[in-house]
This record gives C-alpha cells, sequence and structure tokens, in this order.
C-alpha cells in the first residue's frame, strides 16, 4: 500500500508507540515466524524483530527492529546484492543471492539484522504482522512519511 | 514434534543426543516424559545430594507453537523430602529449549569442579564455574553471565546462588531474574553437582503439518487468552490479588497459622502494592498476560543522607503470605527487603518464610533458646528476619544448620511438631481455606497447592464426604497432568480447555480426542504415583499438624476425624493404583 507523490512518498511501517510498555514477551517475535500465510513457521529462525531485557529484567525490557534507513548501510555492504535499498526507507531482501557473510549484521549499528537457522538472515520486511499481536500497545502498524 | 533428548553427564563433560520419537508421542511431553526419563535414567532409591540423582528439564509440544505453553517441568529426587522433586517454571526456559532443538534434557553425573553449562542446538560446552562459585548473590551471578554469553532475547540463565551451593535443602534455581524453580530442593541439587548455571539458547524452525489450520487456531487462542478473565486479573494485580479475598475468608495464614487473619492485609494487599510501589510489568516467553509484577525498593544509605539504592522486586501471593502474613510483618518495606534477601541467596520464598516462623514461635514457647537462633526473632521484627535469613545461608551453627534442612527436619531435632506447618516434608502453601486445601497438600504428588487446587474446591463446595474430596482432588491432578505436559501455564486452564488442546494439536499432526487426553492425564498421574511410591513413599506416614485444627479457617474449625477418613481413603486409592486392588477411576473436571 504505497501512495508515491511528487517528492514525498507515503508508506506504511512498524513503528513503535510506547517502548516502556513492552513487556518482553517476544510474541511479536512468534508473530513474525508465522508471517507468511503460505509457509508460516513455528519458532524464531526467521523473526526479524528481537524482544531482549536491558541487561536484565529489572531495567525493563525493549524490542529491535529494522528501523527503516533512507541509506541503509546494511544494502551498502552486501556483496551480492541480495540486500536492496527500498524505496522510501528499508531494503528487499533476495535470500536466493544471500551467502550468509553476515556482512550486513555487522553493518547494522542497532543489531536488528539476525542470523536464521541456516546461516542466512531474517531481516524486517515492514509487513505488520507482529504488530496485530502485541498485547500491550507497543508496536502498530502505520503509515510514514519517508 | 519435537523428539530430541539430549543426556548430559557431569562426571565424565559428555553428552549424546537422544530421537525418542515414540516417547513424545506415548507420554505427549513436559511431566509426562519427564517421568519416564527418571525412571529410566534414576535409581530411586538415589541419594539426592549425590551423583546419582538425576535432574530433567522437560517441555511440551506446544512450545515454542502457540502462545501461554511457557513452562518448564523440572523433575529430581529432593533433598528437601528425600522423595520425588517436581517444580515448573516459566521466564524463557521452555522456549529456549524448543529453540535449541530439545523436547527434553537430562543431567546426570557431579562434576569435580564448578562448572556451568552452554547449551545450543545439536552442542553442549563445559564451562569453567569457578570464578562464578562462591558468589552468593544469583542476581550477580545472572549479570555476570548475561554480559559474558551471547544470545540475548533468545535464551535462558538458569542459576544458584549461596543457598544452592550451602545445600540449603529448600534452595531454588532462579532463571531470568525472576522466575524459579522454586520448590522442594533443585538449586541444592544443582549445587551438589557443582553445577552453578545452565544457559540454553537457540534459533530453530518447525514446520506445521497444516500452515493455514496452524495460523487459525493460533489466532483462536491468542484472542481467547487476550479476552480471558486471567488476562485481565493476572495483569492487572497478579497473584497478589488474593490477599484482601482470602483474609476476609479467615484463610490467611498468620503467625505460623496461629490466626488466619492478618490485621495489617490492607497494607500488603496487592491493591496498595500496586497503587504505591508497582514499577512495572514483565513476562514470561510467548505470553500475553505478562503476571510479573515488579516493585521498587528504595533503601537509603545508613550514613550517607539523600543516597538511595533503588531495586526493582518481584512480588506474588505466595511471597506476601510466607515473608509477611506468615511471620507477622505488615509493611510493604518489610515484605520488599525479604523478598531481595531471600532473591539473592536464591532461597524457596514458601519454605523459607514457614521454617522462621516455626523458629520464632519455637522459640517463644522457650523449646529453642537464644543459644540456638543467636539473635532474637520475633513476629514482625524484619531485622531479625533478614539477619536469621543470612544464617540460613553461613549456617555458622547447629540450629541453623538443622532450619536448612526444612522445617519437617527441624523440629525432628527440636520438637514443636504440633506447629511444624509440613505436608509430605514440604513447607506448607498459603492457603487455609479448609480440608480441601490441606489435603491437597498432603495428597498431592509435589505437596503442593499447584497440584490439586484444594483452595478452590473449599471455597465453592461445602458438604462433601471425605471420598468425595479424595476423589475430586485427585480428578484435579490427573487433569493438570495432562496441562503440565503440553506444558501451559496453570494460569491458562480455561484458555487450554479439553476442546482447545485436541483442535490445537491437528495442525502439529497430531490427532488426539478429548477423551484420550483425560486418559493419558490419568495414566500420567499413575506414572508418577507409581515413581513416587518407588522412592520410598508411603501414603500412611502422612502427618497432618496439629496446629492446622486449632484455627479457624474458612470452614470453621477442622475436624480431625473427616481428615482421617480421608486419609485413609487416600490409602487405598494409592494401593489400589500400585497393584495392591483395581484401580479406580476419576471422573475429571476440567474446569473450576
Ligand atoms: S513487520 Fe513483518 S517482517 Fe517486520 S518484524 Fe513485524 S512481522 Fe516481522
Ligand atoms: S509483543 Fe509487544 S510487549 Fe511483547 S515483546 Fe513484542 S513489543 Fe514487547
Amino acid at each position: 500500500m504505497r501512495i508515491y507523490t511528487n517528492l514525498v512518498s507515503v508508506m506504511k511501517r512498524l513503528v513503535i508507540k510506547d517502548l516502556e510498555k513492552c513487556v518482553g514477551c517476544g510474541l511479536c517475535m512468534y508473530a513474525c515466524s508465522r508471517k507468511f500465510a503460505k509457509k508460516p513457521e513455528i519458532g524464531n529462525s526467521n523473526s526479524a524483530i528481537l524482544a531482549i531485557s536491558l541487561s536484565g529484567f529489572e531495567r525493563g525490557a525493549t524490542v529491535i527492529f529494522c528501523h527503516a534507513c533512507i541509506d541503509p548501510p546494511c544494502a551498502q555492504v552486501c556483496p551480492t546484492g541480495a540486500l536492496k535499498p527500498k524505496k522510501g526507507g528499508g531494503v528487499v531482501y533476495n535470500e536466493n543471492l544471500c551467502l550468509g557473510c553476515k556482512y550486513c549484521m555487522n553493518a547494522c549499528p542497532i543489531n536488528a539484522i539476525f542470523e536464521r537457522e541456516d546461516g542466512k538472515i531474517a531481516v524486517c520486511i515492514h509487513c505488520g504482522y507482529c504488530s496485530n499481536y502485541c498485547p500491550h500497545g507497543v508496536l502498530a502498524y502505520e503509515e510514514v512519511e519517508a | 514434534m519435537r523428539d530430541a533428548v539430549l543426556i548430559i553427564d557431569l562426571s565424565n563433560y559428555s553428552y549424546e543426543i537422544e530421537h525418542r520419537p515414540n516417547l513424545f508421542e506415548e507420554w505427549i511431553g513436559g511431566v509426562g516424559v519427564a517421568v519416564q526419563l527418571l525412571k529410566e535414567q534414576m535409581n530411586p532409591k538415589a541419594d539426592p545430594l549425590t551423583e546419582e540423582n538425576v535432574i530433567v528439564f522437560a517441555t511440551g509440544p506446544f512450545t515454542p507453537a502457540y502462545p501461554l505453553a511457557s513452562k518448564t517441568v523440572a523433575l529430581f529426587k529432593s533433598p528437601l523430602t528425600g522423595n520425588l522433586g517436581e517444580s515448573h517454571a516459566g521466564g524463557r526456559t521452555a522456549t529456549s529449549i524448543a529453540n535449541a532443538g530439545y523436547g527434553a534434557i537430562v543431567i546426570k553425573g557431579k562434576s569435580r569442579k564448578p562448572v556451568y553449562l552452554v547449551i545450543e542446538n545439536g552442542k553442549v560446552h563445559f564451562k569453567d564455574g569457578r570464578a562464578l562459585w562462591s558468589i552468593p548473590d544469583s542476581l550477580v551471578v545472572g549479570r555476570i553471565l548475561a554480559e559474558n554469553e551471547p544470545g540475548r532475547g533468545i535464551r535462558t540463565v538458569m542459576r544458584i546462588g549461596g543457598a544452592g551451593e550451602k545445600l540449603v535443602r529448600y534452595a531454588c534455581v532462579t532463571t531470568e531474574t525472576y522466575r524459579h524453580f522454586g520448590r522442594l530442593g533443585l538449586g541444592a541439587v544443582f549445587g551438589s553437582k557443582r553445577l552453578k548455571a545452565i544457559i540454553v539458547r537457540g534459533r530453530k524452525k518447525y514446520v506445521p503439518a497444516d500452515g493455514k489450520k496452524f495460523r487459525e487456531v493460533y489466532d483462536e487462542i491468542f484472542k481467547k487468552a487476550i479476552e480471558s478473565d486471567a488476562m485481565k486479573k493476572y495483569h492487572l494485580l497478579g497473584t497478589a490479588a488474593n490477599i484482601l479475598p482470602l483474609n476476609e475468608l479467615n484463610s490467611l495464614p498468620t503467625r505460623n497459622l496461629q490466626s488466619a487473619r492478618f490485621e495489617n492485609a490492607e497494607e500488603i494487599s496487592g491493591e496498595a502494592l500496586a497503587e504505591h510501589n508497582l514499577g512495572r510489568r514483565i513476562a514470561c516467553s510467548h505470553c500475553p498476560i505478562a503476571c510479573i509484577h515488579l516493585a521498587t525498593l528504595r533503601i537509603p544509605y545508613e550514613n550517607e543522607p539523600y543516597f538511595y539504592k533503588t531495586i526493582m522486586i518481584s512480588y506474588d501471593y505466595e511471597l506476601i503470605y510466607s515473608l509477611c502474613s506468615m511471620v507477622g510483618v505488615g509493611s510493604r518495606d518489610g515484605l520488599l527487603r525479604l523478598i531481595h534477601k531471600v532473591e539473592s541467596y536464591g532461597l524457596d520464598a514458601i519454605s523459607t518464610g514457614v521454617c522462621l516462623a516455626w523458629a520464632t514461635e519455637a522459640l517463644e514457647k522457650g523449646i529453642l533458646s537464644e543459644k540456638d537462633t543467636i539473635i532474637k526473632l520475633s513476629f514482625g521484627d524484619i531485622k531479625g528476619y533478614l539477619k536469621a535469613i543470612d544464617y540460613l545461608y553461613e549456617q555458622p551453627n547447629d540450629f541453623y544448620r538443622h532450619l536448612a534442612m526444612g522445617v519437617e527436619h527441624a523440629s525432628d531435632v527440636y520438637g514443636g511438631k504440633v506447629f511444624a506447618l509440613a505436608f509430605g516434608g514440604n513447607e506448607m502453601p498459603g492457603y487455609h481455606t479448609g480440608y480441601a486445601a490441606h489435603l491437597g497438600y498432603a495428597t498431592g504428588l509435589r505437596h503442593s497447592h499447584l497440584d490439586s487446587a484444594g483452595y478452590s474446591i473449599d471455597q465453592k463446595e461445602k458438604s462433601l464426604t471425605p471420598k468425595e474430596l479424595i476423589d475430586k482432588l485427585i480428578a484435579e491432578e490427573c487433569w493438570r497432568q495432562v496441562l503440565s505436559s503440553l506444558v501451559v501455564c496453570f494460569f491458562a486452564r480455561k484458555v487450554y480447555t479439553s476442546d482447545v488442546i485436541s483442535k490445537a494439536f491437528e495442525p502439529l499432526g497430531v490427532e488426539i480426542s478429548e477423551d484420550e487426553l483425560k486418559k493419558k492425564g490419568e495414566e500420567i498421574y499413575k506414572e508418577k504415583l507409581r515413581l513416587k511410591v518407588k522412592m520410598g513413599f508411603n501414603p500412611e506416614n502422612l502427618r497432618f499438624p496439629k496446629r492446622i485444627f486449632e484455627t479457624e479457617s474458612l470452614q470453621g474449625k477442622l475436624d480431625e476425624k473427616f481428615i482421617e477418613e480421608a486419609k485413609k481413603y487416600y490409602v487405598r486409592s494409592v494401593n489400589e493404583v500400585i497393584g495392591l486392588g483395581s484401580s479406580p477411576h476419576y471422573t475429571l473436571i476440567t474446569s473450576e
């Protein structure tokens, strides 16, 4: 669902509404592995979002996922073109081209690219599926101006 | 289905992975599978604190597929009771074990030097634990490991504090700072094996047999969970919500159960804690409820004005009972300080509170002297209790060495049996609701209020005969074997009704009817009971502390004759199960 105008593109993104409300349940992570209706998975191998505690749960929890950079450093270091910048921010990932070198994982300054069980990567495609499963109003799927 | 069993031997630092599809098919997972593994791997006569003891951690088929399948079952021989030990914990343990590819993990033997384990898919690392050993604070151990080991967000860090190292028989294993394999002394078993911690981490995928159906059933369960009463109740106030109602009902054990009403209940209620102290809520992995309530404790430094340390403490009903009403402490600040102390050493809060309550009364009655207790213990004296908890860990004299072995043992040595509140050797949980509660503690195979939830029966049924009551308790316990084999959180028991469970199995490629599920529950119960008897359990020896007949409960004063009759019937039904007669058929209750 994209509307392009001359200069500004408006697109839907996974966004944070209130990070402080995150309870670290990881329902978003498990939802992400189910996101493809044709091949939903159980587990976390293909999850592109991660709930972590802030060095121990006494300091609370937070979630990490792709911030949809306009000029994504991960795509810059990808040697095969498996990661390509997406119009309006973020990346498109073609797993058939991916070597599993993980240069992108090192290049991402917020650690939002994850390793799958098969050695390839998982990165958020901003489909919004997970936001339906966040019980505590941390995540939402909204139109943003890029 | 996940069918890998990881077997680790600490005596020679080796491991193997076995695939056991039949085991998981026949016994579901969780407690069902763990009972079988313990039967295979351990001599039932094993000494719990030697290398002969075996620990089994088992997860169920719904982890990590569905929400609220967030628990792991641990089975072992309990150093507290000398019998079957069973304890369940949440946190990230279950999902991490599942995402690392295992259905169950078995730990045998004993390490020569302190170690910790790092478990991944297909691999176990034995790590030098000498530098961590003798750090008494389980929080610090957790932080060190979290900083130094990779896998944040996809791992569990299970560890013991000083109490486990010092073999306090009711030491716990803490996971993710705030959840515990609390009861029956798994921490001491870790300590005896020189095992300081276990980290499990993993990222794995499983493909459902029917993907479309899987998403549908998931959504159905998710919706039911979000809209359930449990979601509201346990998220809002948590289990602490029960303090006021149970106090109202004359059921909140107070000052070693000399009373069942606490005059300061308001002060330590879930409502007061939420209003004044609640800082945040967190959740176990894959649980939408987020029942874990963290309160802020602000401790001023004594000699430095305007300096404070601020600590987040998790509280629950059982801790408020054991560390407040049971020991006469009526302040939230006192509660949080006591919880913090118990958490640091890695002690089971219920057992600690009950032991201290007994010691206080024994001192008052002159059974103990201050030479034994070193400090004066009196109900409500927070400072005294904080010191006494230090002594449980340090064990500076014979008295604390005995008290660290549980209230049953300490009262064997010193007397005061009448008011030593333990059932089957396990310290009493916090419900003096009536017959069903106490009979449940005694007959439940882990001597816990969670075995058969007698406290709930007491509130609903007032005119059952002893026989009917035992049947009802056992029927509930049978059904709970299904839940603890799946392993779903008991707070989700109204979400996971038998029809939902049966439906949830389908997309995973397993066909099992509601009737079959119920039968499995009975079979698992019987298998567990048989194992318990082999370990030396004799229902004839069950002791009901006199104190429970002295203090009015919700059901008024309890009659010893009723309990005697119920016990007789229970002994008969145990004998039938172990083959001294035909086996009874229990009518199952699947909801409350
Ligand atoms: S928006 Fe889609 S791809 Fe991104 S984390 Fe959520 S489910 Fe995964
Ligand atoms: S589902 Fe929501 S509350 Fe749970 S971990 Fe994800 S962002 Fe946090």
